[in-house]
């Protein structure tokens, strides 16, 4: 029984198609989907969503953040936008981060909501700089 | 009896009125395939949120520490009505039938007692409403000149109406929009935005929503439902949008047809007073000759 991963975005369906396994960046560690997984609703952090098809990783992205829910059959990745890993560019992640930095240092401490918000936005730019060479994925 | 000059300029004018509509007609009818195309692509994020909010919601209502967005804040005196209608005009009833419905709806909410005020989405509403109710719009924002509706925008919208509701400048907000059927009918809509859910105890836990939830209920929530409430914008403005070329379109159609009875009265009118100009013309040649 195949998994269908899909990766949508709220304007449009980017990818639909049948995975082998698929690993998403869950918002407390990694989770690698496989057919047959127990339902699952999860948030995402920045990172990658790796591929797998015959034990090999056939295609990685990018994703800013998002949500993701799992049933036995499929799994739905609902994210702003995805970027293939290769097509990351290192000049616009790092822009990115130290965009983000500025807005975290500029953030009100006491309001919890901004301070959530501003610290989701530089784990998610960090998260791109690190996707460009990652140190996951080679393990397995 | 209007001089011939006269008619033949008057149906000059209505041809080329008729062109204009039937070019705004056909102009709109390209417009609604994308609008509709767009509205069709962003069902199935919407779809999937919706899944996921009510699995969620559903284990989250009756917790008495569930977010403000879901349940309320526990007061229902400030009403927001959060109106949405096209930012350009000859589209027939479109635009008139939210003011008209938001008119009526302001009003049940004043007889019960309550505070209304008013959100506008859409340039042609606030200028409608504006006339005379112009102290409850808190805000309003419109989109023209812009190609493509984007996410962006209606992410923008809702974090305004989160930031306004955390002020607390309203209890309950509701979205007030025209929801497309067909192309020959769009329907006024009302679906509420904040509270999400109504807390209800009985529809807990069915069985096929027993999701595990990483990090865990409330966390999720709180990230979700800010999400949510801008998916439900961004779904009603894609569908005023369809809505809004669907009616101009009709209204153009009939506009053109109209045109078309127009240019044939006036001809008959034109033709009778040329005929009747060649008839005088023929007795006072013919009276002129036989009184030689």
């Amino acid at each position: 029984m195949p998994l269908v991963l899909e990766i949508i975005s709220p304007e449009k369906l980017l990818l639909s198609r049948d995975v082998d396994m698929v690993v998403i960046p869950g918002a407390e560690g990694d989770i690698g989907v496989l057919p047959g997984h127990a339902k699952l609703i999860t948030g995402l952090r920045g990172g990658l969503v790796d591929i797998y098809e015959n034990n090999a990783i056939t295609d990685r992205f990018f994703v800013p953040g998002g949500f993701a829910e799992v049933t036995e059959s499929y799994c739905a990745v609902l994210a702003d936008g995805i970027i293939r890993q290769s097509e990351l560019d290192p000049a616009k992640a790092a822009e990115a981060v130290s965009a983000a930095k500025a807005a975290y240092d500029a953030v009100d401490m006491n309001d919890a909501e901004a301070y959530r918000v501003a610290s989701d936005r530089l784990i998610s730019a960090q998260a791109m700089v690190d996707s460009i060479s990652p140190q996951r994925g080679e393990k397995g | 009896m209007p001089s011939l000059k006269t008619l033949r300029n008057r149906i000059n004018s209505v041809k080329s009125t008729q062109k204009i509509t039937s070019a705004m007609k056909m102009v709109a009818a390209a417009k609604l395939r994308r609008a509709q195309a767009q509205a069709e692509a962003s069902r199935p994020y919407a779809k999937r949120m919706g899944d996921m909010m009510g699995a969620l919601a559903a284990a989250e209502a009756a917790n008495p520490n569930a977010p403000a967005l879901l349940v309320g804040n526990g007061r229902d005196k400030t009403h927001l009505l959060l109106a949405i209608t096209a930012d350009r005009g000859l589209a027939g009833a479109f635009n008139g039938n939210i003011s008209k419905h938001v008119r009526l709806q302001v009003q049940a909410l004043e007889a019960q007692g309550k505070t209304v005020k008013i959100f506008t989405l859409g340039r042609k509403g606030n200028d409608s409403l504006r006339r005379d109710l112009e102290a409850k719009i808190i805000g309003t924002k419109n989109f023209v000149g812009k190609k493509t509706l984007e996410f962006s925008d209606a992410e923008a919208i809702a974090q305004t109406i989160i930031g306004l509701f955390r002020d607390e400048a309203f209890d309950v907000c509701t979205l007030v929009f025209n929801r497309f059927h067909s192309v020959m009918t769009q329907t006024v809509t009302e679906t509420p935005l904040i509270p999400a859910a109504a807390p209800t105890a009985n529809d807990n836990t069915a069985p096929e929503q027993n999701y595990e939830v990483e990090p865990d209920d409330g966390t999720l929530l709180e990230r979700l439902l800010p999400r949510n409430l801008a998916v439900q914008i961004y779904a009603a403005l894609l569908e005023n949008s369809a809505g809004f070329y669907a009616s101009q379109m009709t209204a153009m159609d009939s506009a053109t047809r109209n045109a078309g009875d127009m240019i044939k009265k006036l001809s008959l009118t034109y033709n009778r007073a040329r005929q009747a100009n060649i008839t005088k013309e023929l007795i006072e040649i013919i009276s002129g000759a036989e009184a030689v």
